[in-house]
């Protein structure tokens, strides 16, 4: 097998295929997505280059940059969210009762389809007979509020499922991870007399620092380009008060039919996922790794 | 491990990816084959349309008829259907137009919508059909929604007109009659609000719902003022149009319309009505179906449904007989369909066809002439019908009227209008912005 594997005409086989579709399908949309950037394209008739046209008009434009904060709030929450999923995590990796069927309570959000989630919801907001408002009126809340159709609330509301979909995806990455810490070492801390609490935050959480890097990339990167719910269950309305820079892209594109302006936005909105990205690794360098092998 | 199954396992991954590419290949190959003319005189024709058969089982089922009675007329052509929801039509057509891989037939919207299509150099010219075997067919004003500079480039097969549909049980429990007056509408919503019941059904998610609305307050104020500043002709600050804006808010502070309207789409807010949570509910005679024909529907609640013409303003500028509407979608033949000839004799079967049938079968109305003396019709179908007739005007919905970009502007000032987010004053100014602007 080493052998076969040290041919260098046999590995670059290997690797063609996999390279050919991720060049095809990834790269050369991305160049070309850059490249309508720079063109006043209606996405039917003739190409006109504008040059940076678009790209200057998207700094000056102010729904853009709104819907640039929506989506630096999300991946504001989604990050703190973390928090709480790791918390949740740390108890259910500890010996507690029922462990196994609460890991599959929170897993069961992610086996459901965006689309099925954003139906669930609706349903659950619907501002008449949905089950959080019939629930507040039978507790004696008078007049709740239309939770989509208010323009200050609807982008919280919308936050909740998107939270509630993801959480149970990071708690297992978090579960796996402190179940892979030796129960050595916990061992002979609790010998030592640490605290739980001690065990937790001075033990377990050195020991996973690098997966609570990884989750805080993926957490951040996947809320910068969120898109599905928010299409389904708002459209991004009323009134661009959910717009986020993936559907404002999506609007563009493919409702004003000004696929230059809407290639330019999902040309920047890659930029600035690049940018984060390596702004994120940046912060959460660290020197020397904690290994317990 | 020996080299040999590593070799067949290389084989294997090679010959895969060229049959996964060699896939792709003739599949593009294939296209222009499958609409093409094959030696043998067979013709297959690709038919793009949006009624599924889920939520438009009525129209479905009709289409299937058409297209199965065609093939067995002409037993040479074979018809090949692809069926998307209504938003999803709406993107694949532009999708396909970006790669010039349009469908030989398909379907359109009029006006601003169809626009960027013909500039494209996209659909075909229909004017040989509509001078020729189609001539007299359409009720007058119905085809000159798809002519751009004098050609006609798609086929109308439906025209609509919105009227106020109420629920007579509602209605009769407060002794209220179906208003003619604004005076009397407000009183009517006064009446139903004060007896802590939904007046109107809007679900405004969806955005040209609550364009319906502001239309008829338009209309009624300002006669074709609105219809000249879309076009360019007049200007968006006349006073009517200001003034119809700031009575769309007046009726969401009266708490006209349903809770949380701006959260829910016309679906949702549809169910209101049919749920009868609402007393009324504005909507094109698209929805005829559901008071009349549709088998899911419980006639019980089929027999409440009663509808009235948006009523007059005092000082307004247009007649009871003045209605929002206009044709809906029609069929457009590809420029480069390799088999035009035989997409356009299957758009004139079409639309004949539609025209006898939708009527009977579908409970909906053709932009086809019919003859509806022989045969027995729901009487709110027939009712509609005679308005229709007797209509002085018809302004097509300003989403259709206006090109892309605009309608665009046009529907979110809409929402943001139900929604209190603009005034009045800035509701007109960023419509005449988003007309200046072109495109």
């Amino acid at each position: 097998m080493d052998k076969v594997m040290s041919n260098r005409l046999v590995a670059a086989l290997y690797v063609l295929p996999a390279l050919l579709l991720l060049v095809v399908l990834i790269y050369i949309p991305i160049v070309l997505t850059g490249y309508y950037g720079l063109m006043q394209w209606d996405g039917i008739g003739a190409m006109t280059f504008i040059g940076l046209e678009n790209y200057t008009r998207l700094l000056q434009d102010g729904t853009f940059w709104q819907s640039a904060y929506h989506t630096f709030l999300l991946a504001l929450f989604s990050a703190l969210s973390l928090i709480g999923y790791l918390m949740i995590a740390l108890v259910l990796s500890g010996k507690i009762k029922g462990a196994n069927l609460f890991r599959k309570i929170y897993l069961i959000p992610m086996l459901l389809s965006s689309v099925a989630i954003a139906q669930l919801w609706l349903k659950i907001y619907h501002p008449s007979n949905g089950v959080l408002n019939t629930f507040l009126e039978a507790i004696g809340i008078a007049n709740p509020p239309a939770w989509l159709a208010e323009p200050s609330l609807v982008l919280y509301a919308l936050f909740v499922p998107i939270l509630w979909q993801y959480a149970g995806f990071y708690i297992l990455i978090y579960y796996a991870a402190l179940k892979n810490i030796p129960e050595s070492l916990v061992e002979a801390a609790r010998i030592d007399g640490a605290s739980p609490w001690q065990i937790a935050f001075r033990i377990k959480l050195p020991l996973i620092t690098e997966v609570i890097k990884v989750t805080i990339v993926l957490a951040v990167v996947g809320s910068l380009k969120y898109f599905d719910l928010i299409y389904v269950m708002t459209d991004g309305g009323p009134n661009g008060s959910s717009e986020v820079m993936a559907s404002y892209m999506y609007h563009q594109a493919f409702r004003g039919f000004d696929f230059g302006y809407g290639s330019a936005v999902g040309f920047f909105l890659l930029v600035i996922c690049l940018v984060v990205t390596w702004l994120l690794r940046k912060a959460t360098a660290s020197k020397d790794t904690i290994q317990y092998s | 491990m020996n080299k040999k199954p590593i070799a067949m396992l290389l084989t294997l991954t090679l010959i895969l990816t060229i049959f996964l590419s060699g896939c792709s290949n003739s599949d593009s190959d294939g296209k222009g084959e499958a609409s093409g003319s094959g030696s043998d005189g067979k013709v297959t024709l690709k038919f793009m349309h949006l009624w599924p058969a889920g939520s438009s089982a009525q129209q479905n089922k009709l289409v299937n008829d058409i297209i199965k009675q065609y093939q067995t007329d002409h037993p040479n052509v074979t018809i090949k259907q692809e069926v998307l929801e209504n938003e999803q039509y709406k993107n694949k057509l532009k999708i396909l137009s970006a790669s010039n891989e349009l469908p030989d037939v398909g379907v359109t919207w009029a006006a601003g919508f169809l626009e960027p299509y013909v500039k494209g150099n996209l659909f075909a010219p229909v004017d040989e059909l509509l001078s020729g075997p189609l001539e007299g067919k359409f009720i007058a004003g119905t085809t000159e929604a798809y002519a751009v500079e004098g050609k006609t480039y798609a086929l109308p097969i439906e025209l609509n007109i919105s009227p106020i549909y109420y629920n007579k049980d509602i209605f009769a429990k407060y002794n209220l009659q179906p208003p003619a007056t604004y005076d009397e509408f407000l009183n009517v919503v006064k009446t139903l609000t004060d007896n802590g019941e939904v007046p109107i059904a809007l679900g405004n998610k969806d955005r040209w719902t609550g364009s319906l609305w502001y239309m008829y307050l338009a209309n009624r104020l300002g006669g074709d003022a609105l219809e000249k500043a879309i076009q360019g002709t007049g200007k968006f600050d006349d006073p009517a149009l200001i003034e119809a804006a700031a009575e769309v808010q007046k009726l969401v502070d009266m708490n006209a319309f349903n809770k949380g309207f701006n959260g829910l789409s016309n679906d949702e807010g549809k169910s209101e009505f049919m749920n009868e949570k609402a007393a009324m509910y504005l909507m094109g005679t698209w929805e005829l179906p559901n008071y009349t024909t549709n088998p899911d529907v419980p006639q019980e609640f089929k027999d409440k449904i009663g509808f009235f013409k948006f009523p007059t303003m005092e000082e307004g500028k247009s007649d009871i007989n003045s209605w929002v509407g206009g044709p809906g979608v029609g069929l457009f033949v590809a420029q480069n369909s390799k088999v035009k000839d035989e997409a356009q004799k299957f758009v004139q079967y079409f639309v004949e066809k539609w025209g006898e049938s939708s009527v009977t079968e579908a409970g909906v109305i053709p932009a086809t002439k019919v003859d509806t003396a022989e045969v027995q019709l729901p009487q709110l179908y027939t009712d509609l019908l005679n308005e229709l007739n007797q209509a002085s005007s018809l302004t097509l919905f300003a989403d259709v009227q206006m090109k892309p970009a605009a309608a665009q502007v046009h529907l979110d000032m809409i929402q943001a209008l139900f929604g209190k987010a603009v005034t009045p004053e800035e509701f007109v100014k960023n419509h005449q912005a988003a007309i200046d602007k072109g495109n």
